[in-house]
């Protein structure tokens, strides 16, 4: 047998290949138009080609996804602590939390581009506004969740509320939070680009659009290549980040 | 002190009330003269559940009372893991709780109880999770605990046998509504050890016990 580390590089890479070779093999077998679907291969020599405009302008799209699920975290993470630990405002805050949910971010993103121009303000804000409510609602979740029994415990000692919370409830509600900025992350991209679509100057969604404009479909896909990549990254970076600041998960039997 | 009755009769409810956790509806519980309206830093309290912190580790778990009350430093970890030594877990104050049994976190919860030294052990159902044999070892455990720090102990049971194996005194409670259905002084001699449990005087309490409770005749 292999070993379990080897077959979990192994499988997920092959289940990859498979995909690419059967997409190359399809384009030539049918010879399909390359402003349609570009091949594999086509989408390479893209990306190898126009690397440095490529890494230019994935840097604003990284800055915007960043600095917007950042915001979100400092912003999120206050609010959802006040949600939890008070009724009155739990009561005040939440349906304005979920009316501003059910409004449509791509909706908005014009108005947003309206007030904050076409530079990267605009874009921060609409990736803050999509990464903001799964923060706020899983934190708030987690905070709620402490295990009674640890609170007990806090209050046969006398420990001050300031105590409980840095002590008890937020350390218990750790794992919600890191599962709330894991969708974040994402959903920060994906804000981003939305922001790059309606109106900007630069970032891996305005090559995106500006290359599909011109018909030249392995750049487009190079771009969308690389998106998901950063994507994947950001994604990562919250996991190691989990796994440092949370070295106890994961030691069980 | 043993409070010894069947579920739901309130044994945790007065075990609580004694704590301060929770309020008497009516009347007062007195500590030397003092009424007892919230919980003290001469209490420690030992929970059904191990109630550790998955985020520390067993060592940081011990010292939590420490740094609540302010009393934390090289002498409070040195009484940490000599309290840790005692209950057979010397070599895990850096493990985490999940990678310890039942048992181990329950003797962990135990030492995190005594670590601030207090004058009073309030003890509710604390090895009613843990199977017999740990039960058995843990009740050993406690008699030298006991020992050594003198503290009074508050002790919530349903098991009738572990109440009379470990206690000077057993109050029995009946079903709800519950009242005390008798007072058992204890006069088996300590130290104690499991052969008393088949001795005739330990089989005679264990009976004048099991009557109180309505179990036999």
């Amino acid at each position: 047998m292999m070993p379990r580390k080897f077959e979990n590089a192994v499988y997920p890479l092959a289940g990859v290949a498979v995909i690419i070779v059967a997409w190359e093999i399809y384009i030539h077998a049918f010879g399909i138009s390359r402003i349609v679907l570009p091949s594999p291969t086509d989408i390479y020599h893209a990306s190898v080609e126009n690397w440095r405009t490529l890494v230019a302008q994935s840097w604003p799209t990284f800055l915007e996804s960043v600095l917007g699920f950042g915001l979100a975290v400092v912003v999120g993470i206050p609010i959802a602590v006040c949600v939890a630990n008070s009724r009155i405002l739990n009561l005040t805050l939440y349906p304005i939390l979920i009316a501003t949910q059910s409004v449509p971010k791509v909706a908005i993103a014009p108005i947003v581009l309206v007030w904050f121009g076409l530079g990267m303000q605009s874009k921060l804000v609409i990736a803050f506004l999509v990464a903001f409510f799964p923060m706020v609602v899983d934190t708030a979740a987690g905070m709620r969740a402490t295990p009674p029994g640890l609170l007990e415990l806090a209050r046969s000692l006398r420990a001050s509320r300031l105590q409980i919370f840095l002590k008890v409830q937020f350390p218990a509600a750790l794992p919600f939070v890191f599962a709330g900025a894991k969708v974040a992350v994402t959903l920060a991209v994906i804000g981003a680009v939305i922001g790059e679509f309606v109106g900007s100057v630069n970032g891996l969604g305005n090559l995106l659009l500006a290359a599909n404009s011109q018909l030249d479909s392995p750049l487009a896909w190079a771009a969308l290549l690389w998106l998901s990549v950063l994507g994947i990254l950001l994604f990562a970076a919250v996991v190691i980040a989990e796994r440092l600041l949370m070295p106890w998960a994961g030691t069980g039997h | 002190m043993t409070l010894l009755g069947p579920s739901g009769c309130g044994k945790t409810t007065f075990l609580k009330i004694v704590g301060g956790l929770i309020g008497a509806t009516s009347g007062t519980i007195q500590i030397n003269g003092t009424d007892v309206t919230e919980p003290h830093e001469d209490f420690g309290v030992v929970f059904q559940q191990a109630n550790l912190m998955p985020w520390r580790t067993i060592l940081d778990n011990v010292l939590f009372p420490m740094e609540i009350i302010g009393r934390t430093g090289a002498a409070a970890t040195q009484r940490a893991r000599t309290l840790l030594a005692q209950v057979g877990l010397e070599g895990f104050e850096k493990a985490y709780p999940s990678q310890l049994s039942g048992g181990m976190q329950q003797r962990a919860a135990l030492c995190r109880a005594l670590i601030h030294e207090p004058k009073l052990l309030l003890m509710d159902e604390p090895f009613g999770a843990l199977d017999e044999l740990t039960r058995m070892e843990m009740q050993e455990l406690l008699l030298g605990i006991r020992e050594r720090t003198g503290a009074t102990t508050l002790f919530v049971t349903h098991s009738i046998s572990e109440a009379i194996y470990i206690s000077d005194a057993v109050v029995v409670f009946s079903k709800r509504p519950a009242v005390i259905a008798d007072y058992i002084e204890v006069d088996l001699p300590y130290p104690r050890s499991a052969e008393i449990r088949y001795s005739a005087r330990f089989t005679e309490l264990e009976h004048r016990a099991g009557r109180a409770l309505g179990i036999t005749r």
